[in-house]
């Protein structure tokens, strides 16, 4: 019985905190008018969450909504048909997905930011880039079909090819692999949780946090990742959807960007 | 308090309260009614049957994820289902016996990982069995490791499958008559004796029932084993991860996938049905 009146207790309590927590509704005096659904990487997260709010600031009958996942994830679900104005890809093979599901016109794709690869630590046991291939490191990286884990794939390609580190270098490491993660923020929480040693993400998600330790990849084996942003055939909101493409690559755009870590000027630069 | 299985309730209870012949005229109608949500439920099933190239079922499930991930899957549910009854049967038994305090603290929370999601279960398992979680640190300076292994695999699935064996066990020792073993042990039985051979027998088929319902959830279990034993083909990779990413990479591998995990839970359901409808005869 003593239970059953504490639960009454509980229950009137959970009532009273919904009361405190319901929205004071009647305050936004005009409801927005269009929608942008952004369809983004990943590792676009914090970043485009700003890009949103100062686009918002400016186009203020604009709403701004956001679908982070892997790259890989957000072309599959374009392929089956989801609903978005924008698509914006951490690499150009899932961008080719989306083109090839007819869902972007190939010409109207941009290239927009450039990131590059490093190793996140955490814990004592990974300190330099040559102990990735020490037994018993735990290393997660993004799965294959994730732009950072074919990024990081290349990455290990191009040590495998260079003398300083080798074939033995790119076994070892993979070797060392626990786990293929769906998308570089994942792999990066399995790091600052300390379920990993290490793991291979972008500078620009490393940078947003303070508690790994980040190891920088040699530039000669480092791999860009080329962010491309295009518009959807079949937008929501094709006017706002044309707004917020142009105000991604316009000064304002590319100084939050810039600011996020990310680099810009690789726009001039082509991908291979 | 007598707890039912929750899914057993309904078809135990429409044997007897068969409505009267008389009523059947309005039974057009609530056919009508039934219906949408009938097709509803149906529709995905028969799309994803029909979008499956059944004829080249085989050829996809020869892949090698597609082999890793079924032998893993099968592996991880059979030392999971052993573990359940070992430790989930003693919990039932208490549940439907013994009065004690925060008895029904106990009860509530056994149901817990069923409404809960189980990527929250995940993310408690890290905590608790993660490299630092709380048993986690220990057991690594022993050299026990956990996380990327299919130990979080096995401790995923019983997490989240566990409660359904104890709900249907503990429902079924509650239905017994305890004259029975009163009897039985009046007769000079242990209480060994009693429980093994007056107890058991009589709920054979309901924690068979529930075992298989357990099975079935922890062979499904996707949020709980991708947070917390990660994704890595033949170790980590069980079938419903293959099938998250296949849908990425291969959607033929996921689909046949995704066919044999549908057949595997409608036959499950039927062998529950059958046994339950058995053990009431």
């Amino acid at each position: 019985m003593k239970y059953r009146s504490l639960s009454i207790c509980l229950f009137c309590l959970a009532l009273l905190c919904a009361g405190c927590l319901a929205p004071a509704d009647g305050s936004s005096s005009k409801p927005p008018t269009q929608e942008v659904v952004v369809f983004a990487a990943a590792s676009l997260t914090d970043v485009f969450a700003e890009i949103g709010t100062a686009f918002t600031a400016t186009n203020p009958q604009a709403a701004v909504t956001f679908n982070f996942a892997g790259s890989q994830q957000l072309a599959s679900q374009l392929a089956e048909g989801a609903p978005a104005s924008l698509f914006a890809s951490a690499d150009q093979r899932q961008m080719d997905a989306a083109v090839a599901a007819g869902r972007v016109d190939p010409a109207s794709v941009a290239l927009f930011a450039c990131s590059r690869l490093v190793v996140v630590a955490s814990g004592d046991r990974v300190a330099a880039l040559s102990d990735l291939a020490t037994p018993g490191v735990k290393l997660v990286i993004g799965a294959d079909a994730v732009p950072v884990g074919a990024y990081a794939l290349a990455f290990l390609d191009a040590a495998a090819a260079d003398p300083a580190y080798g074939e033995p270098f790119r076994a070892g490491v993979l070797a060392n692999v626990v786990s293929y993660e769906q998308s570089v923020r994942a792999v990066l929480s399995k790091v600052r949780l300390g379920e990993a040693d290490a793991g291979i993400v972008y500078a620009t998600d490393a940078q947003a946090v303070a508690d790994v330790a980040v190891i920088d990849i040699p530039t000669q084996l480092n791999q860009l990742a080329y962010y491309q942003v295009a518009p959807l055939r079949d937008a929501i909101a094709p006017e706002m959807t044309r707004e917020f493409f142009s105000f991604l690559l316009s000064s304002e755009g590319k100084g939050l960007l810039s600011a996020a870590g990310f680099s810009t000027d690789c726009a001039s630069a082509t991908p291979e | 308090m007598k707890s039912t299985p929750f899914f057993r309730s309904a078809n135990s209870h429409s044997a007897q309260n068969r409505r009267p012949v008389a009523l059947r005229p309005s039974l057009e109608i609530w056919r009508g009614m039934a219906l949408p949500l009938l097709a509803f439920l149906l529709l995905p099933l028969a799309a994803l049957l029909w979008r499956a190239d059944l004829s080249q079922l085989w050829v996809h499930l020869a892949d090698p994820v597609a082999l890793q991930a079924i032998r893993l899957s099968l592996e991880t549910t059979t030392i999971s289902a052993f573990l359940i009854v070992l430790l989930g049967t003693p919990v039932a038994y208490l549940l439907a016996r013994y009065d004690f305090p925060l008895r029904r603290v106990v009860d509530t929370l056994i149901d817990l990982p069923t409404v809960l999601p189980p990527a929250v279960a995940g993310l408690g398992l890290l905590m608790a069995f993660g490299r630092r979680g709380w048993l986690g640190a220990p057991l690594e300076l022993l050299g026990i490791e956990i996380a990327f292994t299919a130990v979080a695999v096995v401790l995923a699935q019983l997490f989240i499958a566990s409660p359904f064996y104890v709900r249907a066990a503990a429902g079924a020792f509650a239905s017994i008559e305890s004259e029975l073993e009163q009897a039985a042990s009046l007769d000079g039985a242990s209480q060994w004796q009693v429980f093994r051979f007056i107890t058991l027998p009589l709920v054979r088929m309901s924690l068979l029932s529930g075992l298989v319902m357990s099975w079935s959830r922890a062979l499904g279990d996707f949020g709980a084993t991708i947070l917390f034993a990660g994704n890595f083909p033949g170790r980590t990779q069980t079938m419903p991860l293959a099938i998250y990413l296949g849908f990425e990479m291969d959607l033929d591998v996921a689909l046949a996938l995704s066919v044999i995990l549908i057949a595997s839970a409608f036959l499950v359901l039927m062998l529950v049905k059958w046994l339950l409808a058995g053990e009431r005869e």
